[in-house]
């Protein structure tokens, strides 16, 4: 009998088949399996459900958001502990992995670090001190942002799948055709990588939307867009630009799908259509992306720079100028991706000039943080280490950023394991390292207590020694002609290069062993590590005028804002107890697993097309409408804490 | 001692990176430092240039951050002056000299971007040889459509002549560099890149391909092997009466997914051979062009050259 209108392509030659696939596909399911069996012999369930599955609180959504990106940076840390000790190893004929294997780890490695990492961890960040900053009750629509969280959850969900099943993406991880198109690639492996962006970038354009909704209406009353913190704008620049941007990614990976599912020519050379097309619509939406990522990380360090200088933010109007300024620019830039296409002198030169104006906003905020040190009175905390790590390595990557801008060195460097070392100088260098920042700063205002300061400082130490050897060499082995993606060479002169290359990202591992086991260690001593007051850094703005953890509803009374860093002055000019009378009802928008239903729908949808089970795609888009359709005709999605409850809460826990 | 022993820690680790990189790279060959090529050799240039315009900025950035991290930690007693908001002044010298240096490389990048366009012709009084090149999985087709020879994974080149490439692709995209001469470009299918280079010093140079087309994606090099005119003309000689002949008919056989070991050489037996390669990814066009030139690569702007 012919079951194919059943499992659509699926046959038994994708299960997997040599060791170390087999390893993860025995290895996951057991873990998972574990888990389950955990909660349920525990009866955590209800918990689960109640308090974290269903719920629309932006903290709590931005916790789970920061544990999926922390359990990715470990997956796509070890994706890139096998990429450098394959070529460690290389030139002795050994070979760890097929060069199948090995393809499609990186194209792993770069999907999951950009979108369940980076984007994971932004979004958890943005989540859990956004609303806090502004003085905000939630975000502007707590609905979406659990559809936004479930749908990103699903998209990490499908890329693991293919660890087990189907096998991945070959491509890279911005996937040009013709190699991922039918004609090289027709397995499930690009429809994986496909689905799984799409899925959970939906999602991101929807958090876009929101925060940008939530800063633009919901600041606290009195807190004027020039008053706001640094943050604030900075997240406000970064999801402008994802609502510009993310579309046109939707739009890219739904014609790369329509040339697989279809046969259609968007992007093949017959047919009528182009390659070149793709590799410009993928950067259009790219090169913002970066800039997505790395101005919310900008604006942590203002804020820690802040702090722990106690003092103002040097030139706030010059801070938020340059932010515009990248915004725009950041979208004429995107030709420089690709010099090595073939276009002429003159658009190159534009392209690379645009490029390197970017450097002088962003050299402007470099010096403005310097001078927030300049007569300050600079507490060492872990959060200001990484950002004495981040200014140096990436002004290393400014630096090898604007050598690539210029077209005719771009041609003797692009794609080149220089490339890979300049990226990875600013996306590590920058935005992880602010995330992290952002990591130890903000953990106290969700759990109650400081992280151990001390290993968050050798983390930092470590990740930036690590750094140093890891890359270092990629840029000499670039010049030495040594390209990007390669499993193999043949000059064994690369080989001690590569050798110091793999201990550097051995050295970067023990930076995140270091970071998990200081986690664990102050979830130990989290009595002695506890934030009493809701303030342990002495801070300026208004998340730290809440107790820790910051209650559900974040503030009991709407602050009222007359200054930039409010909380500062509001402790030197004494702060005045709140009256019974200053409680009012307020209303909350109660929990619900519309989210997670219409994440599942989209999920299985995604596996659907990825199959080509064409009634499960059916049954899952006919679900998914349905259920957003019963939400929107939902008018209980909303509850009201009265002004006496709201009073007894918030004494107990200032208390 | 304890305060020595960390104020050492950051000069240790320092010249213990410094030792390190000597030690890596005191005995290799850097191709892009170590040009052979006269593009290659200006792109040195260029770099060094542009690295010594970056330290104008990044100096004083290391050294201001290193100078206030220290003196202004807290416990020291330096001057605190936590309502200073900014400095008109202070902001105007870090917007003025970032805009005068770029403006300054902005400038070099114009001329550059000309004077190394990969599509401009290199003068010369030495005649231009003509090379056509194909990427295939994983190999390159090196064709010498004036010569009347062909070579799979070796590029015979006479010294001091300019060399007039143009590059397609029978396989995803791929792109051919040779670091010791300089300039990349992408080869793409049913589409033609153009790129010059020359080859100023007798030798052997690895040449790579840099954007991922499949499998065999790492092994795909070939040597560019730099010759005397001479003996580049009795390779030419001795190639064309050889009895390997190339034509449409063997190159599909040739264009099979796989990689060779040792370079492969062929007489020319079809001089339209790198059209009809082109022409291969146009039979569905709405208007099929008879002619594959007119379909040249349609990103490259021709003015200004």
């Amino acid at each position: 009998m012919d079951w194919s209108w059943f499992i659509g392509r699926f046959s038994a030659e994708y299960l997997p088949s040599d060791p170390a696939t087999i390893g993860a596909a025995i290895g996951m399911p057991l873990g998972i399996i574990a888990v389950l069996a955990a909660i349920t012999y525990f009866k955590k369930w209800s918990y689960l459900w109640n308090e974290w599955i269903t719920t629309v609180d932006a903290k709590k959504i931005g916790i789970m958001y920061m544990g999926i990106a922390i359990l990715m940076l470990l997956r796509g840390g070890a994706d890139a502990l096998m990429l450098r000790a394959q070529t460690a190893v290389a030139p002795s004929g050994v070979e760890l992995f097929d060069t199948d294997t090995f393809q499609q780890v990186f194209t792993a490695h770069g999907s999951i670090m950009i979108f369940f990492v980076a984007m994971g961890a932004m979004f958890g960040l943005i989540n859990i001190a956004l609303p806090l900053l502004l003085g905000a009750r939630d975000v502007a629509y707590p609905f979406l942002n659990s559809v936004s969280f479930w749908l990103f959850f699903a998209g990490m969900v499908i890329i693991n799948i293919s660890l087990v099943v189907g096998g991945f993406s070959n491509g890279g991880w911005l996937g040009y055709p013709p190699l991922t198109g039918l004609e090289y690639n027709p397995g499930p492996g690009v429809d994986y990588w496909i689905w799984a962006l799409q899925i959970s970038g939906i999602g991101s354009l929807l958090s876009g939307i929101n925060f940008t909704v939530t800063i633009l209406k919901h600041r606290a009353p009195g807190m004027t867009l020039m008053k706001m913190p640094i943050f604030a704008w900075s997240v406000l620049v970064s999801m402008v630009l994802v609502m510009l941007a993310f579309p046109v990614l939707t739009a890219t990976l739904a014609m790369l799908s329509l040339d697989r599912l279809a046969d259609m020519h968007f992007f093949t050379s017959d047919g009528g259509g182009n390659p070149m097309l793709y590799v410009n619509l993928i950067w259009a939406w790219g090169h913002p992306e970066v800039y997505i990522l790395i101005l919310p990380a900008f604006g942590i360090f203002s804020e820690v720079i802040a702090t722990f200088a106690r003092k103002k933010i040097f030139g706030y109007v010059t801070m938020v100028a340059a932010l515009l300024a990248i915004m725009f620019l950041s979208f004429v830039v995107w030709q420089h991706h690709f010099f090595t296409m073939g276009a002429g002198a003159n658009v190159n030169a534009f392209f690379g000039i645009m490029t390197m104006i970017i450097a002088i906003p962003t050299g402007v905020k470099l010096f403005n943080w310097i001078f927030t040190l300049y007569k300050g009175n600079i507490r060492f905390t872990a959060p200001m280490i990484w950002f004495m790590c981040f200014a140096f390595s990436f002004t290393i990557g400014g630096v090898t950023g604007v050598l690539m801008a210029v077209p005719a060195l771009d041609f003797q460097v692009h794609n080149t394991m220089f490339l890979v070392a300049h990226f990875h100088n600013v996306i590590i260098g920058g935005v992880l390292f602010g995330f992290f920042a952002g990591i130890y700063y903000w953990w106290p205002k969700v759990f109650g207590f400081r992280l151990h300061d001390a290993s968050g400082k050798l983390a930092a130490y470590l990740w930036l020694g690590g750094f140093i050897l890891a890359f270092m060499p990629l840029y000499v082995l670039g010049l030495m002609g040594a390209v990007r993606r390669i499993d193999t060479y043949s000059d064994p002169t690369w080989q001690p290069l590569f050798i110091v290359s793999a201990i550097g990202v051995g050295v970067i591992a023990l930076g995140v062993v270091t970071m998990v086991l200081g986690a664990i260690y102050s979830i130990w001593k989290r009595k002695e590590l506890a934030d009493t007051d809701g303030d342990p850094w002495d801070g300026r703005t208004l998340e730290w005028s809440v107790p820790s953890p910051a209650p559900h509803y974040n503030f009991a009374i709407t602050p009222q804002v007359t200054r930039r860093d409010e909380w500062w002055y509001q402790k030197k000019n004494g702060i005045k107890p709140p009256q019974k009378s200053d409680y009012v009802d307020i209303h909350l928008p109660k929990n619900t697993a519309a989210g997670v239903y219409i994440a599942i729908a989209a999920g299985l949808a995604g596996m659907g097309l990825i199959w080509h089970i064409w009634w499960l795609v059916a049954v899952a888009l006919i679900g998914l409408i349905w259920i957003v359709l019963q939400r929107t005709f939902n008018d209980d999605t909303e509850y009201t804490l009265t002004a006496q409850q709201l009073y007894e809460l918030d004494r107990k826990a200032s208390l | 001692m304890k305060r020595l022993v960390r104020l050492s820690i950051l000069p240790l680790a320092i010249s213990g990176f410094i030792v390190l990189f000597w030690l890596l790279l005191k005995d290799v060959t850097i191709d892009v430092l170590q040009p052979t090529g006269q593009i290659a050799q200006e792109q040195r240039t260029l770099l060094i240039f542009t690295l010594a315009l970056s330290a104008l900025v990044v100096l004083p950035v290391f050294t201001l951050l290193s100078i206030f991290a220290y003196k202004y930690r807290e416990g020291r007693g330096a001057d605190y002056t936590p309502e200073q908001e900014g400095s008109y002044k202070l902001e105007a010298l870090w917007w003025g000299i970032p805009i005068i240096i770029i403006f300054v490389l902005a400038l070099i990048t114009w001329s550059t971007s000309n004077s190394l366009d990969p599509y401009k012709k290199i003068e010369s009084n030495n005649e231009t040889v003509s090379v056509q090149v194909v990427a295939l999985q994983w190999k390159w087709l090196f064709i010498y459509p004036d010569h009347g020879v062909a070579s799979v994974n070796e590029l015979p080149m006479p010294v001091d002549h300019p060399v007039h490439f143009k590059l397609a692709a029978d396989a995803p995209m791929s792109a051919f560099w040779i670091p010791s001469l300089g300039s990349q470009v992408y080869s793409m299918n049913g589409m033609s890149s153009e790129l010059n280079l020359i080859a100023n010093k007798i030798g052997e140079y690895k040449g790579y391909n840099t954007n991922i087309n499949g499998q065999g994606y790492a092994e795909m090099q070939f040597t560019a092997r730099v010759t005397s005119h001479d003996e580049f003309e009795r390779w030419v000689e001795q190639t064309r009466t050889s009895e390997e002949t190339l034509t449409m008919n063997n190159y599909e056989t040739l264009a099979n997914p796989d990689t060779i070991e040792e370079p492969l050489f062929y007489r020319l037996g079809d001089t339209q051979l790198y059209d009809k390669i082109l022409a291969k990814y146009m039979h569905s066009m709405p208007h099929t062009p008879d002619q594959p030139e007119t379909h040249d690569h349609s990103m490259h702007q021709h003015g200004g050259h």
